[in-house]
């Protein structure tokens, strides 16, 4: 037991096609396993990283291939960091890009809510990207202090009738 | 495509589509297509999706769902989502989804 305190790092880097975006979540479920989090914790930690693989895969690459990689530690005060980065075309604007609804996907049904999902799910984000370069999308999240009932991650979505706010 | 169609049934004019244990982009294309030839070819009003085996749901869900209202909803369809786990029920209820469509716990 006396390992429990130490600090905990994995780096895994695997092609970036859609059958992987399971395979990221399965792994940071299990490297979460020792700071013994809650159902809800968890599957919060694997939307948010299967939110930023998916987008390495489809807008970093736009599906043609490339690799992902995914860096995750825990913290002996069990935060838990996650980096999902990709050497893909890069975004122009972060800001934009993280808006609620924004998408570049609209053709292939994307909903533009993959940041917005992040965000609600984890502490912390941090998006960093250079065009023809890459994106690393940087997560953060606490275990064990119980702060439950999270924020709606739309606050006043209006779906109409074309899907769209 | 690798879906079976035992995954979806037409009853009246209703289409159910029985949603996998993990809805993510991997499989988001496999359902829209199944979902929209049904849609096609049949005369579909409504659409049920049923979330009975589903234990994972990313925002590739809110994609497939809010394309299939677009599709139904002109012609005065509705959307239904049922069986939702908590989870489930938390995710479209936050993000909006349930301005477009109702679920039935």
């Amino acid at each position: 037991m006396e390992n429990e305190r130490t600090k905990n790092e994995i780096c895994m880097e695997f092609d970036a096609i859609s059958e992987n975006e399971g395979l990221a979540r399965v792994v940071i479920a299990a490297f979460l396993s020792r700071v013994d989090p809650t159902v809800d914790e968890i599957e919060d930690v694997k939307t948010a990283v299967s939110e930023a693989v998916t987008n390495a895969i489809i807008h970093g690459y736009k599906e043609r291939g490339g690799r992902v990689v995914m860096r995750a530690s825990l913290s002996i005060e069990n935060e838990l960091s996650v980096e999902i980065s990709d050497r893909g075309i890069g975004i122009a604007d972060v800001e934009l890009a993280m808006q609620p609804l924004f998408t570049t996907g609209a053709a292939n049904e994307r909903s533009g809510m993959g940041f917005s999902f992040m965000e609600a799910f984890m502490d912390r984000l941090e998006v960093e990207s250079v065009v023809g370069e890459g994106t690393c999308v940087h997560m953060w999240k606490s275990f064990g202090s119980r702060q439950e009932e999270s924020a709606p991650i739309l606050q006043a979505a209006v779906w109409n009738r074309s899907g769209r706010a | 495509m690798e879906k079976k169609m035992e995954e979806y049934a037409i009853i009246d004019n209703y289409l159910c589509i029985r949603m996998p244990g993990e809805v993510d982009h991997h499989g988001a294309a496999g359902i829209r297509e199944c979902a929209d030839r049904l849609i096609l070819d049949d005369k579909v009003k409504n659409i049920v999706f049923d979330f009975e085996d589903t234990t994972f749901m990313d925002s590739s869900g809110l994609g497939i769902i809010i394309g299939r209202y677009r599709k139904i909803s002109c012609f005065g369809g509705k959307v239904y989502a049922i069986n939702v786990s908590e989870r489930i029920s938390r995710i479209l209820k936050a993000s909006g989804m349930s301005s477009i469509i109702e679920i039935v716990s």
